[in-house]
């Protein structure tokens, strides 16, 4: 022990700090314009503040919490925000993962689709969902066209609820699948070529194959991909803000998301402190979203590791 | 010392304001640029203008104007389309105080929103030497503009009276008439409009309809009352003044009885309809002439026209040109918008864009105009006398947002079909909930 001590060179306090400086710039920003303005919001939600009047603030306590709970356009943007969620996760996931079990096979040209994949990632969101908004439109959209040449009359996809609600998911589907592909595909390739040899020589068929190694060494990454979205899809904006270009999310607020309507309370109607307590429940509940999703998958590995 | 502490407090609430803005808005950047960054290097100076809509000034060629004019000043303008959005972008940046720029539009709608809660946040013009500028305007369009301490915050750009603009080529086809004087007679009342409109719809093209929207002809009807929202009192009442109430429900009657072609105002589905044929005649403020002008493009030249409007004369929008504080050019910017708001500058504007002056010297020099683009119509004379007969309007804190809830239930009555008792009950909800 005294020998290993004394041989061992002296750290310097320069050494002692350097890690610290070297993390500390993410700190920095992440208390300046994560950590503070979530203080912030929190601080805001308490009062009444109007945006065009931000210097008189009048204490309301948890008033701000109670009138969301008692609002129905609160409940209303909460359901939809659940509905959008899940018809634009769950086949955005499974599309993915189809998507990258094909990509990952020897195939021609190989660089050249993943490349294409994650093309609707990199365009923006107003450009992506001007163009759908195109084709969803009820005179002389693309999709209604289409529907009409097998003889289905035209809809008007944006003031129905559920119509509305499958259009927006589209454009969600259509932005996001390749990006989960891609992560999906990484996912793959880490997973040892020998098992599937080994699974090919017990004669597996590539479906079995499928099932029984790619899906178990993938689920970490099925985790992440889901947890992700969940946060994404909870806080959905930009699709349904443009999809019509109005804040209340149509006209019956038929697909007005919690994150519009935290805006049209801030930005439509200039009332920040009501907005700041949307952004904390909002805030809560993907904590809460994140919480049951990595227990569930907890006690999946559990059960299976004790069924072993 | 108090000073100090109060200047503290007040660097900690804007920066407040702005980590906020950060927080809930960090998904959705906005376009504008910075604060007037031109700066003044070598005595050239750069003002930025920020608007809505169509002013026109680009496209009547007022800005190289005064440019040449002017040959240390150059202008750069920005506009959003929609003035809602605008409306929101220009309050988030006078909260944060960062992206203003020289010279801001405002709306009719919202000047009652700035008089009465943000005089503190425009230059007082008066201070600039407006206040001998006063004599030029008509009395309402310059007092809605003064806050009640005496401080002038914008000076009047057009004023909106309002018409019919039709498509004389479809009413052809359907073999209704198309002078537009034996229209404006035979739909002086709005009964008589939707009569004709059912006339129209039973001849018409099958995707062709007899106006754009509801909502524009709820707008436009509500033009013709003198109070709407609130009384003069700044009272609350448009839930039981019955000139809103009738408006409301013709408006609901040419939506049942499928007049409309269920358009929502300010998308692109709307904009592309103007060129389509999608409908016959659309409720049109003066400054309507230049958005058609704009959507429906060089093709529609020769088939639009312009009626009086039924019901009697109204007026619909106008706007006013501020200068914020904080403004580095606020004397360069004051001149700027001195001379665009003049005699001459208005007139020009009407003539080319059809924006309708508020300078009572402009109003009298346009009243020959025609406009070759409307089937020569004799819009000076036509917006002229609505301009004269239409009411003086009590303006509201919230008129735009009282109007966008009922407007959202009117398009539920017209895409939906919804009934109108609960389609009302919907906007008096959306009232409640947005000024809550």
């Amino acid at each position: 022990m005294t020998t290993l001590a004394v041989s061992r060179p002296r750290r310097g306090i320069a050494q002692t700090i350097s890690p610290y400086s070297y993390v500390a710039p993410f700190f920095v920003l992440f208390a300046a314009f994560g950590l503070f303005p979530l203080i912030y919001t929190a601080y805001v939600s308490l009062y009444r503040v109007e945006l065009q009047t931000p210097n008189a603030m009048e204490w309301r306590g948890f008033g701000n919490y109670t009138a969301l709970f008692a609002d129905d356009y609160f409940w209303t943007a909460l359901r939809n925000t659940f509905t959008i969620g899940v018809i634009s996760t769950v086949p955005q996931l499974l599309m993915a993962l189809g998507l990258a079990h094909l990509l990952n096979y020897k195939l021609r040209g190989r660089t050249f689709f993943r490349v294409a994949m994650l093309l609707p990632y990199a365009t923006s969101v107003a450009a992506a969902t001007l163009v759908f908004a195109q084709l969803f439109g009820r005179d002389f959209g693309l999709i209604n066209w289409l529907l009409s040449l097998i003889g289905v009359s035209p809809v008007d996809w944006q003031s129905g609820t559920w119509t509305s609600q499958i259009a927006v998911s589209t454009i969600v589907v259509w932005r996001w699948t390749g990006y989960n592909a891609l992560i999906y595909l990484a996912g793959m390739q880490s997973i040892p070529a020998d098992l599937y040899e080994a699974a090919e020589l017990d004669g597996a068929s590539r479906w079995k194959q499928f099932l029984h190694v790619t899906l178990p060494g993938l689920r970490p990454t099925v985790l992440f991909t889901v947890v992700v979205s969940t946060i994404g899809a909870t806080q959905l904006f930009g699709e349904p803000l443009l999809f019509e270009g109005s804040i209340t999310g149509g006209i019956s607020h038929q697909y007005q998301t919690l994150g519009l309507y935290m805006y049209e309370q801030g930005w439509g109607y200039f009332h920040l402190g009501r907005a700041a307590a949307i952004a904390w429940v909002m805030f809560v509940l993907i904590v809460l979203l994140v919480v049951v999703n990595s227990a569930i998958a907890r006690r999946r590995i559990r059960k299976e590791a004790s069924a072993r | 010392m108090p000073i100090a502490r109060a200047a503290v407090r007040r660097a900690v609430t804007r920066l407040g304001a702005v980590a906020l803005a950060g927080a809930l808005l960090a998904a959705c950047g906005s376009g504008s640029s910075g604060n007037s960054a031109g700066g003044t290097d070598g005595g050239k100076v750069t003002l930025t203008v920020d608007l809505f809509g169509t002013f026109g000034y680009k496209e009547a060629g007022l800005y190289k104007e005064y440019e040449k004019l002017h040959p240390n000043i150059t202008i750069k303008e920005t506009t959003t389309e929609n003035e809602a959005d605008y409306w929101k972008a220009l309050q988030t940046h006078l909260a944060g105080g960062g992206g203003l720029a020289d010279v801001q539009g405002i709306e009719v709608g919202r000047i009652a929103a700035v008089t009465q809660q943000q005089a503190d946040k425009f230059e007082d013009l008066n201070s600039l030497g407006a206040s001998s500028l006063k004599a030029d305007f008509s009395a309402a369009k310059w007092s809605a503009a003064t806050a009640s301490d005496g401080r002038t915050l914008g000076l009047g750009t057009d004023i909106g009276p309002e018409a019919m603009c039709f498509r004389s080529d479809l009413l052809k086809q359907a073999g209704l008439p198309t002078d537009r004087e034996t229209l404006a007679k035979s739909w002086s009342t709005w009964d008589g409009y939707l009569a004709l409109g059912k006339q129209y719809r039973a001849k018409a093209p099958a995707k062709s309809y007899w106006t754009d929207s509801v909502a524009s002809l709820y707008s436009v009807m509500n033009g013709q009352q003198k109070e709407r929202y609130y009384d003069a009192s700044g009272k609350l009442i448009y839930a039981s003044n019955p000139a809103v109430k009738t408006s409301w429900d013709t408006s609901v009657q040419a939506a049942q009885d499928g007049l409309s072609a269920k358009l929502a105002e300010w998308t692109p589905a709307w904009n592309q309809a103007f060129s389509s044929g999608s409908f016959a005649t659309i409720a049109c403020p003066a400054w309507m002439l230049g958005y058609i002008k704009g959507q429906a493009g060089a093709t529609g030249k020769g088939k639009w026209d312009v009626a009086t409007l039924p019901g009697g004369a109204g007026n619909w929008g106008g706007s006013y040109l501020s200068i914020p504080k904080g403004s580095a050019h606020a004397k360069e910017a004051f001149a700027l918008i001195k001379w665009l708001t003049a005699k001459e500058q208005q007139a020009k504007l009407f003539k080319k864009q059809g924006s309708f002056p508020s300078n009572l010297g402009a109003i009298d020099a346009v009243k020959d105009v025609t406009d070759p683009y409307f089937s020569n119509a004799p819009i000076g004379q036509i917006f002229g006398a609505a301009a004269e007969q239409s009411p003086v309007q009590v303006l509201g804190v919230q008129d735009g947002d009282v109007n966008t809830q009922i407007t959202n239930a009117l398009g539920e009555v017209e895409r939906k079909g919804v009934s109108s008792a609960t389609a009302w009950s919907h906007a008096e909800a959306g009232v409640k909930n947005a000024l809550g």
